[in-house]
């Protein structure tokens, strides 16, 4: 006798790249001020992007991973969630992070090296900070969806990866556990086709990501992550599912990395300016503002203007970063326990006799 | 576990209880007592629910405290460690069992780069009060892989507190304050002492300090300096030392990172002299970090060199020859009768 077990993974694309609707729209669809507070995300996170990058260029700013390309992704990820949900980001959600209130003055912080990048968060102070090595950030959302659980909480936890992250351990030993434990996640990788330089390919010979949802006994989903309605409508539906105990989710929101993997990176050396061209015809914000013109939505006087307002808020941001004197230098070993431990006391007085006879 | 402190993790905290336990039995009775008297606490990892821990660390407190607190993982060391981050972060006070020292390693990035930065990352927006327990060292006859003395490792990591309980007193009281603390400690249990002795433990929920030294005996001539399980043979050699006329002074470190230098440097100005016993191999050790502090903070005091006896630079063997590497109370007079004739 012989059992068979069949794998489906869907795929599913609202807009083609035009912005015109390929079938009929989802119930979102018709919150037209959704619409546009996601468009204006979107242009922000993009207007803030390109500042940082510039700051980089000019020694203003220490290295820095480019959003371009990921911003349809975060913006529907950060309308989906509730404020009391968690958000385990790793280093391309400045989307999503924008709409859960971390002040661009604080990444620009983060990325400018100082430590109070990550500090205050006032709107969703439980949110983790970005998560650096790559896919560790999936173990702490399950842990923090494990205390969810144990507390009884209607809450859920999104985390978010690239599509290189889905090689490593942690990734699938969280999706593992999820599915045993029956958890309140949604895991969204961001298929952005390159791990600095190694290719969606060469990461794994799994025909999709999605289908390593299935290893774990959780659904998985494949959206275009360029097609706000698709990529909102999936996530809207993994998180009904987590707040109501059915479970975690997989989505892979398929896009492409627009920039090099940060501004220490030559994306030139290993991809063809041919691909990177047919990339930005499929580019998830010209594709929604191009539907938005088309309902009616939008203008070019509403853009003029909108431009002008991002670009004003993040020149305040910028300012303020700029103005920021560093910490002091004994912050570095403030924060490492909550009292500063006798062993420590020493270096603490040496460093802080150092820093006043530099300044002296 | 014997009745008295079965029937205490049965019964319930109550009243202080008097128990004569082994130091696998007080680890039992502290996260019994403080899941009691905590919420907050709950505790994963490998067959640590309904088989209690291959050691019964564990053993009752499913029964007593649920299965939502009491959590058996997938095997998965790694996802151990970084859920409990995951979990700290929300404020729950995560006790994780690794099943043996030898299997932390996959969880080190977690460890490392989250449970002891995420105070200092977040500039103490978040925190993790989280600990993680594991059995270490030689001398039960165990297969490969599980015999190693590698807390060094952790000493070296900022933001980590590495603490080693040396008899079930000390487990009691330092897993407690372990438990307590808001930041991560790596807890690590000499697994050749779990059942060596018993003594009278009282589950009233006192802790002891961390980063503290324990003088455990007092003497003029020498400063005998270990932790965990080598503290059986320091103890042991100490005594054969009495009976040779030599007054051997008896530290246990307990808590190695952060270090109490303190202690040590009173101890090595009084008695002039220091040798120092642990199972790790040499290079890098802890004992290392101990004779620099003396060397720094006490060498006008000293009368002879510090030595160390310790482990050797190799693979712990399996095992057949354990007990040639693991320091013997031989090798612990022979080193004080060298330095004390220097």
């Amino acid at each position: 006798m012989k059992d068979r077990y069949e794998l489906t993974v869907d795929y599913v694309r609202y807009l083609n790249d035009a912005g015109e609707p390929l079938d009929e729209l989802p119930a979102l669809s018709a919150d037209a001020d959704r619409l546009l507070d996601a468009y204006r995300n979107m242009v922000l996170a993009r207007t803030l992007d390109q500042k940082i990058i510039a700051l980089q260029r000019t020694g203003k700013c220490g290295t820095y991973p480019s959003v371009l390309g990921h911003e349809v992704i975060g913006t529907a990820i950060g309308q989906c969630m509730e404020r009391h949900d968690v958000f385990v980001p790793y280093y391309r959600d400045q989307a999503t992070q924008l709409l859960r209130g971390v002040p661009m003055v604080n990444m620009l912080l983060y990325w400018g090296g100082d430590e109070r990048g990550s500090a205050g968060w006032e709107l969703c102070p439980q949110d983790l900070p970005i998560s650096v090595p790559i896919a560790t950030q999936c173990c702490h959302a399950v842990g923090i969806a494990s205390a969810m659980r144990i507390r009884d909480e209607k809450r859920a936890v999104v985390v978010t990866l690239g599509d290189g992250a889905t090689s490593k351990g942690d990734f699938l030993e969280s999706v593992n556990l999820a599915g045993a434990w029956h958890l309140p996640v949604v895991f969204v990788v961001a298929n952005n086709q390159w791990a600095i330089s190694t290719p969606r390919g060469l990461q794994t010979g799994s025909e999709t990501i999605a289908q390593k949802a299935v290893s774990g006994g959780l659904p998985g989903h494949i959206v275009d992550g360029n097609d706000y309605f698709a990529v909102s409508e999936a996530v809207e539906h993994a998180l009904e599912r987590a707040h109501g105990g059915k479970g975690a989710t997989v989505i892979e929101a398929v896009t492409y990395r627009l920039g090099d993997h940060t501004t220490a990176d030559d994306a030139t050396r290993y991809r063809s300016a041919d691909e990177l061209r047919s990339a930005w015809d499929k580019d998830g914000i010209k594709r929604l503002q191009s539907y938005l013109h088309r309902a009616g939505h939008w203008d070019a006087d509403k853009e003029k203007e909108l431009q002008a307002h991002c670009r004003d808020k993040v020149d305040k941001a910028v300012h303020v970063y700029l103005e920021k004197a560093p910490e002091p230098p004994v912050a570095m070993v403030d924060y490492l326990f909550e009292t500063l431990p006798a062993a420590l006391a020493g270096q603490r007085e040496r460093l802080a006799r150092k820093v006043e006879g530099v300044r002296s | 576990m014997n009745a008295s402190a079965e029937n205490a993790i049965r019964h319930g905290e109550g009243a202080p209880v008097a128990h004569k336990v082994t130091l696998v039995e007080a680890v039992n009775l502290a996260l019994a007592r403080e899941m009691a008297n905590d919420d907050s606490v709950v505790v994963l990892g490998e067959d640590i629910a309904t088989n209690g821990g291959v050691f019964r660390a564990t053993v009752g407190l499913k029964e007593r405290f649920g299965y939502k607190r009491v959590m058996d993982t997938p095997l998965a060391e790694n996802l151990i460690a970084g859920t409990a981050v995951g979990m700290a972060t929300q404020g729950l006070k995560p006790v994780a069992e690794f099943q043996f020292m030898g299997f932390i390693y996959a969880g080190c990035e977690q460890i490392i780069s989250h449970a002891a930065r995420m105070r200092n990352r977040t500039r103490g927006r978040l925190h993790c009060p989280l600990v993680y327990r594991a059995p270490f060292g030689g001398g039960i006859h165990a297969p490969e892989h599980h015999s190693e003395s590698t807390e060094a490792l952790f000493a070296h990591v900022p933001g980590l507190r590495v603490v080693i309980p040396s008899s079930p007193q000390r487990a009691y009281g330092l897993l407690l304050a372990a438990i307590r603390n808001p930041d991560p400690v790596i807890f690590l249990e000499p697994k050749r002492i779990y059942r060596a002795v018993t003594q009278t433990v009282m589950d009233n929920g006192e802790a002891l300090p961390l980063d503290t030294c324990f003088t455990l005996r007092e003497g003029d001539d020498i400063t005998l300096i270990s932790w965990g399980a080598s503290i059986m043979e320091t103890l042991q050699a100490a005594d054969r030392l009495a009976e040779q006329g030599v007054s051997a002074e008896v530290i246990d470190v307990a808590t190695i990172s952060p270090l109490d230098r303190e202690t040590l440097l009173c101890s090595v100005a009084k008695t002039g002299r220091a040798v120092i016993v642990h199972e790790a191999c040499r290079n890098g050790g802890v004992g290392a970090e101990v004779a620099a502090s003396i060397a720094e903070g006490a060498f006008l005091d000293l009368q002879a060199p510090v030595v160390r006896v310790t482990g050797y630079d190799t693979v712990m063997p399996y095992y057949r020859n354990e007990q040639h590497y693991l320091p013997q109370v031989d090798d612990i007079v022979a080193a004080v009768e060298q330095v004390i004739a220097l």
